[in-house]
């Protein structure tokens, strides 16, 4: 006969009151198990949604970073056509003329594209020198438009930058889309016109202007063909840079210190409704954005004040249930020790120490505990399964490290519950018991 | 000559009675108990015979008085100091048997191994049982036996450390005639053996087999008796 045996035996014999004190443990230990679950959850759930929101602006950034881009190639090919462009005509140019027209009657030499271009002119980023005439294509017998183009001209104070317009080859025509429509032309085909053969390198699609009656070829071989060598009508300004509002006034200020004499046009004014509309378009996504990472600010900030406000009031419940369970555990404790007081009162009378009569006490106490607290880890694990999906697919199995914790302390628990009850039962006078059975 | 077993000298106690009076229930009680003697302790309900057992198993402290087993005073010394010398020199019987409940009938025998280890308590513990006709009865719990055979698994309990004193209260009060008479005979037998016996008991026929009686009366053993 040993305590341990004892304890065992006592057990076996009051299931009740073991059973209900293993379900009041269960019960607190199923408590602490479901807070540290919940919280778990909580975590996993806002690193979820930080994710998905970091996520989400990190697309939405690279969108607008590939939406700019795209946009802003877009823009500058408008610009090329429309942009903060400027016309210089020669000196002497009726504009009416050339609103009429579409080009100058007038010509300049083409070493005006060179002046400007060796010049210090800020305002302008690149320059296109052309010779333009309507006349009769006299193979085709159609009216058409010949411009003749040389590419850029390089400003010599700046860093070379990206031709805007690709130059015409020698020898090589480009048609516009009702040209080559008409006459059945296509790119590679040989076609003369004013007695020179040309190869076409290009047939451009329908514009709905009058680029669609356009011939492009090289500004040296127009101006043989149109007997204007050196000679140009126009420089186009193209993607020029004013901040003021007054925008045309100082490019002309600008250019007739170099040019005097010339007229300077600005071609359209929708492309820089485009560019105001691009600045809008970059600020919008760029407030989408911030917007967006202050909203994924906000809301780890909520869910931070939410995990406190949670923690503060699963950790009030918690203990209120760990309280209830001790001193239910007391109070079951006293219930057994004072079932047991004639077993008590007889082992002290024969001789056995009050200390081993504490042991059998607090080890039932012990044993309680490890009892309840096993009941709830294999019962915590059993349906974790089923619980993962409404846990935000936290595992119960994640809280594993704290296992030997509570199987420590939930034991220590239920044996600090159960001291009192036990230390008078093993300290009560047996001469006191046997008297009064 | 022998040392005796059990010696009370002069010993007294009382208790607080209703409104603040005090109860005499033990008044200036003296006897002694030899090695083999089996004494009956009688006398009417309240006389203070529980008692007088009760301090001479070194439960009960007197308020004055001496009590001595096997020479050493009890109560001079500390509680842990009586409980070894309960453990091995003392067995108890009562009349409500005080088995342990959840125990089977040999785990109640050897409940005593727990104050002491005891050599081949198993073997005795089964001997005892043998002997008091409960062999087959051993694994029962007290709630499937009878009073008689619970009342004769309380005295193998006692005897199961080999003691030299037995104090017995009223151990045959709950008895049929027939299986007080077997609990007396053990009782007898032990005596017979060398040990002490220190029964009490207001059963007339329970102290006719006793070979002393002494009857208390108010607390008091009277002189003659003594």
């Amino acid at each position: 006969m040993n305590v341990g045996r004892l304890i065992i035996l006592e057990i076996m014999h009051r299931k009740l009151g073991f059973a209900l004190a293993v379900a009041t443990v269960a019960t607190s230990v199923a408590a602490l198990v479901a807070v540290a679950a919940l919280l778990g959850a909580h975590d996993l759930r806002t690193t979820q949604m930080l994710d998905e929101m970091n996520a989400e602006t990190d697309r939405m950034e690279e969108d607008f970073t590939r939406e700019m881009k795209a946009y802003e190639d877009g823009v500058r090919k408008t610009m090329k056509g429309l942009g903060f462009n400027v016309f210089i005509f020669p000196e002497g140019q009726e504009l009416d003329e050339v609103y009429a027209d579409g080009f100058a009657s007038k010509t300049m030499p083409e070493t005006y594209a060179n002046t400007l271009a060796e010049s210090k002119i800020v305002t302008v980023n690149h320059l296109l020198p052309s010779l333009t005439r309507k006349l009769k294509w006299p193979e085709r017998e159609r009216i058409v438009i010949l411009i003749g183009i040389r590419g850029e001209v390089p400003i010599a104070h700046r860093d070379p930058k990206k031709p805007l317009i690709d130059p015409v080859q020698r020898g090589r025509v480009v048609l516009g889309h009702e040209l080559h429509r008409s006459l059945g032309l296509q790119e590679g085909n040989s076609t003369t016109f004013m007695g020179r053969e040309f190869t076409i390198e290009k047939c451009h699609s329908e514009r709905g202007t009058k680029d669609d009656v356009t011939i492009w070829m090289h500004l040296e071989e127009c101006q043989e063909l149109l007997g204007e060598k050196g000679r140009i009508n126009a420089i186009k300004a193209l993607e020029c840079n004013c901040a003021s509002i007054d925008r045309l006034g100082e490019i002309r200020r600008e250019i007739a210190a170099i040019l005097p004499g010339t007229k300077v046009i600005e071609t359209e004014s929708k492309a820089l409704a485009r560019a105001e509309a691009r600045n809008k378009a970059k600020k919008l996504s760029q407030t989408a954005i911030a917007a967006k990472k202050s909203e994924t600010a906000n809301l780890r900030a909520d869910r931070e004040r939410l995990r406190l406000e949670d923690g503060q009031k699963y950790t009030a419940l918690l203990t209120v249930v760990i309280l209830v369970s001790m001193i239910w555990i007391a109070f079951l404790a006293f219930s057994n020790s004072r079932d047991r007081q004639s077993e008590i009162g007889i082992l002290r009378a024969m001789g056995i120490s009050t200390g081993s009569i504490l042991a059998a006490l607090m080890g039932r106490a012990f044993l309680v505990g490890l009892a309840g607290t096993g009941l709830t880890l294999v019962l915590a694990v059993l349906p974790s399964g089923v619980l993962r999906e409404s846990l935000h697919g936290f595992e119960l199995q994640s809280l594993v490290g704290y296992v030997p914790i509570v199987l420590f302390s939930v034991p220590a628990l239920s044996c600090a519950a159960s001291w009192l009850p036990a230390l008078q039962a093993a300290n009560r006078d047996p001469a006191t018991i046997l008297r009064n059975e | 000559m022998s040392e005796l077993t059990l010696r009370i000298a002069n010993t007294s106690k009382s208790y607080a009675g209703p409104e603040g009076s005090t109860v005499e229930a033990v008044r200036e009680v003296s006897l002694e108990l030899a090695p083999g003697e089996f004494m009956a302790l009688g006398g009417p309900s309240g006389c203070g015979k529980s008692s007088v057992l009760l301090i001479a198993g070194g439960l009960l402290r007197p308020d004055e008085g001496e009590v001595e087993i096997l020479g050493n005073n009890l109560y001079q010394k500390n509680r842990a100091q009586r409980a070894a010398i309960r453990a091995k020199h003392l067995g108890f019987v009562f009349q409500q048997f005080h088995l342990v409940p959840y125990l089977g009938a040999l785990d109640n025998v050897l409940a005593p191994s727990l104050a002491q280890p005891l050599p081949d308590a198993t073997e005795r513990a089964m001997e005892l049982l043998e002997q008091f006709g409960l062999s087959d009865r051993r694994g029962h719990l007290p709630s499937a036996l009878s009073v008689g055979e619970q009342q004769r698994v309380a005295l193998a309990r006692a005897l199961l450390a080999k003691p030299k004193l037995l104090l017995a209260d009223e151990p045959t009060g709950n008895l049929d005639p027939e299986n007080a008479e077997g609990i007396l005979d053990h009782l007898g037998a032990f005596a017979g053996e060398g040990g002490s016996v220190l029964m009490v008991t207001h059963d007339k026929r329970a102290a006719e087999r006793a070979t002393r009686s002494i009857r208390m009366e108010k607390g008091r053993i009277p002189i003659t008796q003594s």
